[in-house]
Order: structure tokens, then C-alpha cells, then sequence
């Protein structure tokens, strides 16, 4: 038994523990959250439609292993699996686009091989740059956003090298 | 406007590339396989997503998150000193933390903003220091639970869809280190 196994039972017991405590009414909101959450989903499968139809495409043509070749030697350098070469691409831009891109990417190498693994912790420890940068300058009324982006995107190519380098130490490759 | 462009060009490139290598028949199919395939995501994630944003709420309702937002405001206070000045600054800015943590971005996105504007003030559009970073921040947001990844996990026959747990926080915490350190770094040698 691992420890994370122990995560998800633990979490739900505790929350609603601690909310009943505080007098809250525990499974309204569960219920209520759970309606949020079809919600989002609702607002997620046109665009996932969109882009998987895309995404499909795009790897029968050949065209994702071409750019997973020309990427590999760099990615491969950095310990990077070279298979996520297009959601590299994606994560920045576009958040559907990467859930996409990931889940696609999940169901052809199994979400629990190495590749599979790489690639939703890739996903679960990331935002979208360019979607954040545009939200918060644009609420903001700032126009010269200065070095925003090459700082944010450094995180991200961090985030990109050591997704995989966490996966491998923890997983093995 | 963006997405017009790369979805457009994904096609494009892909009937180019189909041409090219001879693929070009098992475009039509792919196409439909894709489009399918987002549907069966989204019912098979559905119930996983639904019960992870219930938690949440019940989280929300029950002050979770007012909790952990007042454990950090000592951290803020040392990140962004100006804006921290500013007691409801202050308050958003721990709201927007604490809520990324927790994986409510709905909810984290409006108070990084007011927090954002609070701090704009006076900047005449332009990015000051403590706004880069607070963006820098946002955009390699940690969270403590990636739902929507351990869904998709979960939908595609994952034996233990949050072993990634470990992982992710690894990553995040080192991606948010870089950020900052990034950004502390540009702040010194940046020119405009």
C-alpha cells in the first residue's frame, strides 16, 4: 500500500468531518459543487471536440512523430520523453488545447506507463501562461507587461524538465 | 482569435503531412475517431470531476480556505511588501493563493484580479515589479490536487489515478522556484 493510496479516503473523510463540525450542510454543498463541476464540463467538450478532431488529425498524418523527431535530441538531452514534444507546444497557449493534447497522449502510451505518467504531471502542475498574462494585464489596464513572459515562461520549461525528472525518481523510467 | 489559427493551421499542416507521407486517407477517419474520443472523455471523467468540485464547495463553505489564506499572509508580506501595505490587497492576494492551492481556479482567477488592479494603481500600464511576479506566480500556480489530470487518469483505466500526487508537487514547487528566482533575476537586468 502506498501513501497516496491513502489520499483521496482520507481527504473526503476529513472534509466532511470538518464541515458537519462546522455546522455545515456538507452534502447540499457536495451536491451543489458536484452540479458546478457538470457545468464546467459542459463548457470543456465543444472545445475538446474541436481540438481532439484536430489532434487525431494531426498524428495520423504523421505530422506529431515528425515534430516529436526534430524536438528529440534537445528533449531527450534534457531527460524530457520526446512523445510530448506537441503538448511542450500547447500547455502555454491554450488549457482545453493541452487536456486535449495530454489526454490523447495518456490513452495512446496508458496513463500509468512513464510517457502517461510525464504527461499529467505536466498538466497537473501548470497553468496557462499566455491565458493568465492576458487575463490579469488585461483586467488590469497594463499594456508593457516587461519581462512577465520570459520569467513565466521559464517556470514553465522548469516545470517541463522537472515533471519528467519527478516522475523518474519517483517511478522509475 | 489566437485558437482560429493554431486549430486552422493543425488541419492545414496535417493535410499537408498526410499528403506527404501518404496518410492522407486516414485523416477522415482520425478526424471522427477524435471527435468521439472528447465525448467519451468527458462522460468518463464526468463523475470523477463532479464529486472533486463538490469537495470543494463543502471545503469553501465549511472556511477551509479562509484558513489557509490566513497562513499565508506572513509569506506575502515578504513576497510583495508594497501591495501588502494595503490591507484588502492583502486579503485577495492570500484568497488567490489559498484558492489555486485547493485547485479552485474559478474562484482564485477574480481575486488575483482585484488584487491586480489594487496594485496597478498609479503604474500608468505599465507591469511594476510586484505585478510581474504576482502574474509570474499565477501562471505557475501550485496546486495541492489536480483533478481535472487525476479524472482523465481515471477515465482512461488508471490504477491509481493520484499516485501522481508526489510528482506534481515536486514539479509545481520547482516551476514556481524558477519563476520567482526568474523573476527576481529580470527585475535587476531588465531595460525597456
Amino acid at each position: 500500500m502506498l501513501l497516496s493510496d491513502l489520499i483521496v479516503p482520507t481527504l473526503l473523510c476529513g472534509v466532511g468531518l470538518y464541515g458537519a463540525r462546522r455546522r455545515v450542510d456538507v452534502y447540499g454543498a457536495l451536491t451543489r459543487g458536484a452540479e458546478e463541476g457538470l457545468t464546467v464540463l459542459l463548457h470543456v467538450l465543444p472545445s475538446l471536440v474541436g481540438l481532439m478532431t484536430a489532434i487525431y488529425m494531426f498524428r495520423a498524418s504523421g505530422a506529431a512523430d515528425c515534430l516529436g523527431r526534430v524536438l528529440a535530441p534537445l528533449l531527450t538531452a534534457l531527460g524530457i520523453p520526446p512523445e510530448t514534444a506537441p503538448l511542450l507546444l500547447v500547455r502555454p497557449v491554450s488549457g482545453s488545447g493541452a487536456l486535449a493534447v495530454g489526454s490523447e497522449l495518456m490513452e495512446t502510451y496508458g496513463p500509468d506507463s512513464y510517457v502517461g505518467r510525464v504527461t499529467a504531471v505536466m498538466l497537473g502542475s501548470s497553468e496557462t501562461t499566455f491565458y493568465t498574462v492576458a487575463v490579469y494585464y488585461g483586467a488590469a489596464g497594463i499594456h508593457k507587461t516587461r519581462y512577465t513572459i520570459p520569467a513565466a515562461l521559464a517556470a514553465d520549461a522548469v516545470m517541463f524538465f522537472a515533471s519528467a525528472l519527478a516522475v523518474r525518481a519517483l517511478f522509475g523510467g | 482569435m489566437a485558437m482560429t489559427w493554431v486549430w486552422t493551421g493543425m488541419v492545414a499542416l496535417s493535410l499537408l503531412f498526410g499528403a506527404w507521407t501518404g496518410n492522407l486517407a486516414a485523416l477522415g477517419g482520425a478526424a471522427f475517431e477524435g471527435a468521439r474520443a472528447a465525448v467519451e472523455l468527458c462522460v468518463s471523467m464526468a463523475g470523477v470531476m463532479c464529486l472533486w468540485t463538490g469537495v470543494m464547495e463543502v471545503m469553501r463553505q465549511s472556511g477551509m480556505t479562509e484558513k489557509l489564506a490566513q497562513a499565508f499572509r506572513p509569506l506575502l508580506r515578504r513576497l510583495l511588501p508594497r501591495a501588502a501595505r494595503d490591507a484588502e490587497t492583502l486579503a485577495a492576494l492570500s484568497a488567490n493563493l489559498s484558492a489555486n492551492l485547493l485547485g479552485l481556479g474559478n474562484a482564485s482567477t477574480p481575486l488575483g484580479i482585484r488584487a491586480a488592479r489594487a496594485m496597478a494603481r498609479g503604474c500608468e500600464g505599465v507591469a511594476s515589479d510586484e505585478l510581474c511576479l504576482l502574474v509570474v506566480l499565477n501562471s505557475a500556480s501550485i496546486q495541492l490536487l489536480p483533478t481535472t489530470v487525476a479524472g482523465v487518469r481515471a477515465a482512461l483505466g488508471s490504477k491509481a489515478p493520484f499516485d501522481i500526487l508526489p510528482a506534481v508537487w515536486l514539479a509545481s514547487a520547482l516551476s514556481v522556484a524558477a519563476g520567482l528566482g526568474a523573476a527576481k533575476l529580470l527585475a535587476r537586468v531588465w531595460r525597456d
